[in-house]
């Protein structure tokens, strides 16, 4: 009786413990719950510590979960108690995301001259090669279906891994297996060849101030690169943050992807600080791989707040782990440009392609170079 | 092809908490602290696979072979890699046997029932058994999984197949199941976000690089001839080169190669010259090696 008193005292425990660390933001799904109760039973339940592991171990999956887990624990255990539903995210930074696209981009003075074009010739057509920083509200919804449209294709590379085929070197597994069955008599050779996989496209958008007028446009192209192939492209915003928006950007729709990804986004239209966020990329991610081999997309107009030494280095440091570097900046479509910027001068030695992305046709160009890259 | 439900398995009773699971380690020279010790205990007792993150060369594979001799397992390891494919996981057939085999029964007039012949060419002994299937067969048994993050997300999808039941069926002779779980430890640099069905299989462990007292306690364990005052100036150097940003911060297997290095030398203390002259064993980019010469040389060598 009095063991059945203290098991129930225990699970209780643990169902509000769990619902802390979900409100901390940690994923602590019923069937972790449930490894904790058991790890808990392996255990000493009246050891601070050995709870402390015994949770640890079951209910986190990553580093980040860590910090919170600490935190989550020693609130709980010092009496705090558990907070009934997780608090909704802030609704003013989703419209933050949106903002580039329903306030307009304050150059619509042109607008009379675009909407008589749009009469003579097709609206679709004229939409293709307009800066997409001099558009109006109306014209920015065109583009936007326009953008949906995109199908970015992914590069390829060659693969280990060999599967059947007609032609190709010869599949002695299959070839035997097949004479087996013909009483030991090889009457046909089978073959098999390495499939072309796709190679990892990890595209970097600049979200900072100066890149405003185009931010939505290349995350948008963002999306319909992620949506042709969820596996093998990551995106992330770089200002005077790294943010991984990769998950983010796999939600079907692009309006819901992009203000998923703006919440996400802490530094929208702040400043930029190029070197320090890449070399962030890629202590954190890109040298463990997600860079190794993969096609990198840095879009960005180069406007480096600080030094420009660090960024000509992590740049240097970028190419030699990437397949291809490919710089994409809004500025270039402009007539008369020159990559005259520090930061463009220091990250120029670095890139294989420099491409323009300031209209639709500049992006179909741009699918295009990193299809070849 | 044994029975169904896997007989819980008592621990020796040397092994039967989380501290004593640590002293059999520390017997065999592996260190853990406390919370790598209760993950490694609880990987024992609840038949769960230990996933264990964390930089390179902080003791993650290691971890499996000091867990292989403290319970007297044999170890199998399995290395991912991109491209891994289930015939290099779990089993392939001998087809060059199967078909010599064959010719023999030819060659022997004894083919007149072709089922049967058939049959005896999906024999066991025709079967190549790969890490997977040889973990399973040869249990209680350690099964390291190795860099589970190089390889792809359809053998992440295998892998958690396999690892949910412990069984491995092959469509020619029937169901494999493990008598006792292996104990599996899977282990990731994070070059790649593994998925969270596999890790919610698994308990989940982030390694860090071992404090100074735990480091100098390594080195004297691992290499008794270095002296105890090269142990301490290495350990506080290799902690001092892990706060300077380096492209690849040392882990313990480059302090144990420093070490080396540095006594095969006749070194018996870290002086600035000798420490020069050996970073190569700790530093393993150039960038990282003109940092630290040109910048904290000073800093970081001089005083005891």
């Amino acid at each position: 009786m009095a063991a059945d008193v203290v098991a129930r005292d225990v699970v209780d425990t643990v169902l509000g413990f769990a619902r802390t660390l979900r409100a901390a933001g940690v994923a602590a799904s019923p069937d972790r719950v449930e490894a904790m109760l058991a790890a808990v039973g392996s255990l000493d339940v009246l050891d601070a510590r050995d709870v402390y592991w015994a949770g640890r171990l079951t209910l986190c999956s990553g580093p980040d979960d860590l910090d919170r887990y600490d935190a989550a624990f020693t609130a709980y255990f010092a009496g705090e108690r558990p907070r009934p539903t997780r608090t909704a995210p802030p609704e003013q930074q989703i419209v933050s995301a949106m903002a580039p696209l329903t306030e307009g981009s304050g150059e619509g003075d042109q607008s009379s001259d675009a909407q008589e074009l749009a009469v003579q010739a097709s609206a679709a057509e004229v939409l293709r090669h307009r800066d997409v920083s001099e558009l109006t509200v109306a014209e920015r919804e065109h583009l936007r279906r326009l953008f949906a449209l995109l199908q970015p294709a992914s590069p390829m590379r060659p693969a280990r891994r060999r599967r059947p085929s007609p032609v190709g070197s010869v599949h002695p597994a299959r070839t035997v297996r097949r004479a087996l069955r013909d009483g030991g008599e090889v009457t046909r050779l089978l073959h098999r060849r390495a499939a072309p996989r796709p190679r990892r496209v990890v595209l970097l958008v600049d979200v900072s101030g100066s890149m405003s007028p185009y931010a939505d446009a290349l995350l948008r192209f963002a999306h319909a690169a992620v949506r042709a192939r969820p596996s093998s492209t990551e995106v992330f915003t770089i200002g005077t943050r790294l943010t991984r928006v990769t998950r983010e950007m796999r939600l079907r729709d692009p309006d819901k992807a992009l203000a998923a990804s703006g919440s996400a986004i802490p530094d929208w239209s702040g400043g930029t600080r190029l070197g320090e966020v890449l070399k962030a990329f890629l202590d954190r991610w890109g040298q463990r791989g997600m860079a190794r081999g993969a096609v990198v997309v840095v879009c960005s107009d180069g406007w480096e707040r600080g030094g420009t030494e660090l960024l000509g280095e992590q740049m240097a440091r970028l190419r030699r782990l990437a397949h291809a570097v490919v710089w994409v900046n809004p500025h270039k479509g402009r007539e008369g440009y020159e990559p005259l910027t520090g930061g463009m001068q220091a990250a120029l030695p670095s890139v294989d392609h420099f491409v323009s992305g300031h209209s639709l046709a500049a992006f179909e160009e741009l699918t295009g170079v990193i299809e070849r890259a | 092809m044994t029975d169904p439900t896997p007989p819980v398995q008592d621990l020796p009773s040397d092994l039967s908490s989380p501290e004593k699971l640590a002293a059999a380690l520390e017997a065999t020279g592996y260190l853990p602290d406390e919370g790598l010790a209760t993950a490694a205990y609880l990987a024992l007792v609840m038949h769960r696979p230990l996933f264990l993150e964390g930089e390179a060369g902080v003791g993650k594979t290691a971890l499996a072979h000091a867990l292989a001799e403290v319970t007297g397992r044999p170890i199998y390891r399995l290395q991912c890699y991109e491209g891994l494919e289930a015939s290099q996981a779990l089993y392939d057939w001998d087809f060059g046997r199967q078909l010599l085999h064959l010719r023999a029964a030819e060659a022997a007039h004894v083919n007149d029932n072709p089922d049967a012949l058939e049959a005896s060419l999906y024999d066991r002994r025709f079967l190549l058994a790969r890490p997977l299937l040889q973990a399973l067969e040869d249990s209680p048994s350690v099964l390291l999984v190795d860099e589970v993050d190089r390889a792809d997300d359809e053998f992440e999808a295998f892998l958690l197949e396999v690892l949910s039941d412990f069984t491995i069926s092959i469509p020619e002779l029937g169901t494999v199941r493990a008598v006792t779980p292996p104990l599996v430890i899977l282990t990731s640099n994070r070059t790649r976000e593994v998925h969270d069905a596999l890790k919610r299989r698994c308990l989940y462990h982030w390694l860090q690089h071992p404090d100074f007292d735990r480091e100098v306690a390594i080195l004297r364990r691992r290499l008794p001839e270095v002296t105890e005052q090269l142990a301490r100036e290495v350990a506080r150097a290799t902690a001092k080169l892990r706060t300077l940003d380096l492209l690849k911060p040392p882990g313990i297997a480059e302090a144990m190669d420093w070490a080396t290095a540095l006594h095969t030398l006749g070194a018996r203390d870290l002086d600035p010259d000798v420490a020069a002259r050996t970073l190569g064993a700790v530093l393993k980019y150039r960038e990282d090696t003109e940092r630290v010469q040109m910048q904290v040389r000073g800093a970081l060598f001089g005083g005891g």
